[in-house]
């Protein structure tokens, strides 16, 4: 196939590709000065002088920030959320996408609508009655309230939930009408189909979308930072981060460190679903 | 047209597997005379949407209802800790808010730090996507790569390594500026000033956004079929004409979503410019709408007032919004 006329290069261009590598390379400084901040030693950070570079890379914040500032428990309550809301948020994502694409009915345009219009909802703006909510659950559950793990929970597999169903949808249809009528013809009730065959093919489908679902829930600050207000065993990863932000003087190695551990993990997923970025709609989870 | 459209990203792109097509519904089964499964085909769809309904029900459409309640009360802590009654005080929030003049600043912020925003990443990522159509694969490659990166950092770690960068005595940018020669620029703060404080947590937001622009437009051009292409080329079309007589109307709906979703996201940016700006600048000179109404809230107690402005953001949002729900239909999405 040639290449598009307008896109097309007559003769190669050397001035693109250094243009593009330069380019490249300003995109790429302020993640590499992450890691380099994250492993220059505490003098060399406060020097004044600041290099591009260090001769004497150290593990030292690291070993500060995880076990004298206890981000290893924050990264834990990190963890722990994502491990609980994702596969809750494709639970409900999943049985949704499959009624909503194999299945006839009313109001099925309408709950597609709907689910569209839910996943352009600015979540920001429902702290306020979010915070009161999850205050009155407290009251009953207190695992669930204020200050706990559990809302964060909550909150996160509601909002990964339509994005999800939206991305689910093509990947429950891709699974052909005949595997289907097969499955029923073999005495298959449709709960047994779509756990039994189903499911297994659209796997690799759900995978791709719990990563996107991983990433928001992982990355969120604002209810982190809404919810969990006195019970500092209960935060999550960018409040710890946060926490380093003093008013007289920046622990900026703290920080990078803590930057650096936060950010490998989506860098590491973004590689796997690369693939599925463009999507037009894919770019929903970065808030 | 549909094979144009199918090349597009959104509807089963190039760069899509398979499964990202728009899908069709499946015919029920139980028009083709299976009876016994009739009653099964009408009642496991409403099963299988419990799950989903329940939690979307409860967790976002019920606090909708209850952010437009709240913002009819006078809400604060007296009344949160039970030791007042609550008052229904109808549209006087609203009114409030508009005929104070901060709230117009923070609207007037928002829409002049948001607009900027979405201009400045449009225009990097639609001129890096052009780039990339010209590049080897080999830099293409480099240019992605690193452009991913900086879309996968979290906003949190992406604002606070730009503050690094920025910081007024240890920052890598200051250093270097000092350095050759510009002395001034010891110990400046770039947060200090109103503007230079929204510049800085513009440029990290555009750094963070511009990947998903440049990754769906360049995917865009390279959808847009080569015949047409080559056939108004054989008619005598230039290069210019091209590009503007084809290429432009096909990448439109292309054009149209990126824009619109870039909006949707600066328009309600809020860790970025908390972080950053220490919670909204100093004096709140940089207060966008969303940490507006964090800080009536949680710092000022005014439940009311922050439920208010969250109203007038999410009607702001919807209206854009609708904008795209009706692009996303042109570019031929089967709902």
């Amino acid at each position: 196939m040639s290449a598009p006329v307008v896109a097309r290069r007559r003769r190669p261009r050397v001035g693109a590709d250094v243009v593009a590598v330069l380019v490249a390379g300003l995109v790429a400084f302020p993640l590499y000065w992450m890691l380099l901040s994250a492993l220059k030693p505490t003098t060399e950070l406060m020097s004044g002088d600041a290099l591009p570079y260090t001769l004497h890379p150290t593990l030292d914040a690291f070993t500060r920030v995880l076990s004298v500032e206890n981000v290893g428990r924050y990264l834990l309550n990190s963890v722990l959320v994502a491990a609980v809301a994702v596969p809750g948020a494709m639970f409900c994502a999943f049985f949704a996408a499959v009624a909503l694409t194999r299945y006839r009915f009313r109001l099925r345009t309408t709950l597609l609508v709907t689910v569209l219009v839910a996943q352009m909802v600015p979540v920001e703006a429902l702290t306020i009655p979010l915070f009161f909510l999850f205050r009155s659950f407290g009251m009953v559950v207190p695992e669930l309230g204020l200050n706990h793990l559990g809302s964060l929970v909550l909150v996160h597999i509601c909002f990964s939930t339509p994005f999800a169903i939206w991305m689910l949808r093509g990947f429950v249809a891709a699974v052909p009408e005949e595997v289907e009528e097969a499955a029923r013809l073999d005495g298959a009730s449709g709960l047994r189909f779509v756990r039994s065959i189903l499911f297994p093919l659209v796997a690799p489908g759900l995978v791709a979308v719990s990563i996107f679902g991983f990433i928001s829930t992982w990355n969120d600050f604002l209810y982190p930072r809404t919810f969990i207000i006195s019970a500092q065993e209960n935060q999550t990863l960018p409040l710890a981060i946060l926490n380093f932000f003093k008013p007289d003087q920046n622990d900026w190695g703290a920080i990078m460190a803590g930057s650096v551990i936060m950010t490998l993990p989506v860098l590491v997923f973004f590689v796997f679903v690369q693939r599925h970025l463009v999507s037009g709609l894919a770019g929903a989870v970065k808030g | 047209m549909t094979a144009t459209h199918a090349a597009l990203p959104g509807a089963g792109g190039a760069t899509l597997p398979a499964p990202g097509g728009a899908p069709r519904p499946h015919p029920p089964l139980g028009r083709r005379g299976r009876r016994g499964t009739t009653w099964a085909r009408r009642w496991e769809p409403r099963f299988y949407l419990i799950p989903a309904v329940v939690v979307l029900g409860g967790l976002l459409a019920y606090p909708l209802y209850q952010l437009v309640v709240v913002s009819l009360y006078d809400y604060r802590q007296a009344n949160v800790s039970g030791s007042a009654p609550l008052r229904f005080i109808g549209l006087q929030n609203y009114a409030r808010l508009l005929g104070d003049d901060a709230f117009w600043t923070v609207l007037g912020n928002t829409v002049v730090f948001a607009g900027a925003c979405v201009v400045a990443t449009l225009a990097v990522g639609g001129a890096l996507a052009l780039l990339a159509t010209r590049l080897r694969p080999w830099s293409r490659t480099t240019l992605f790569l690193a452009s991913l990166g900086a879309w996968a950092t979290p906003a949190m770690t992406g604002s606070a390594v730009w503050l690094f960068l920025f910081d007024p005595t240890l920052g890598f940018v200051n250093q270097t500026l000092t350095a050759v020669g510009l002395e001034g620029f010891a110990g400046h703060s770039w947060t200090y000033d109103k503007w230079s404080a929204f510049a800085l947590v513009g440029a990290e937001i555009v750094w963070c956004s511009f990947p998903f622009v440049m990754v769906t437009v360049y995917a865009g051009i390279i959808g847009v079929p080569t015949e047409i292409q080559e056939a108004a080329r054989l008619d005598g079309a230039s290069t210019w004409r091209i590009a503007v007589s084809i290429v432009a109307p096909i990448l439109r709906p292309v054009l149209a979503i990126v824009t619109i979703q870039s909006i949707i996201w600066d328009f309600k940016v809020f860790t970025q410019i908390y972080v950053m700006t220490g919670g909204g600048g100093i004096a709140g000179q940089n207060l966008v709408l969303n940490v507006y109404s964090y800080q009536q809230a949680f710092a000022a107690s005014q439940y009311g007032l922050g439920s208010a402005v969250g109203v007038i953001t999410t009607l702001l949002l919807m209206v854009v919004t609708l904008a795209y729900l009706r692009a996303l239909r042109r570019q031929g999405e089967e709902l």
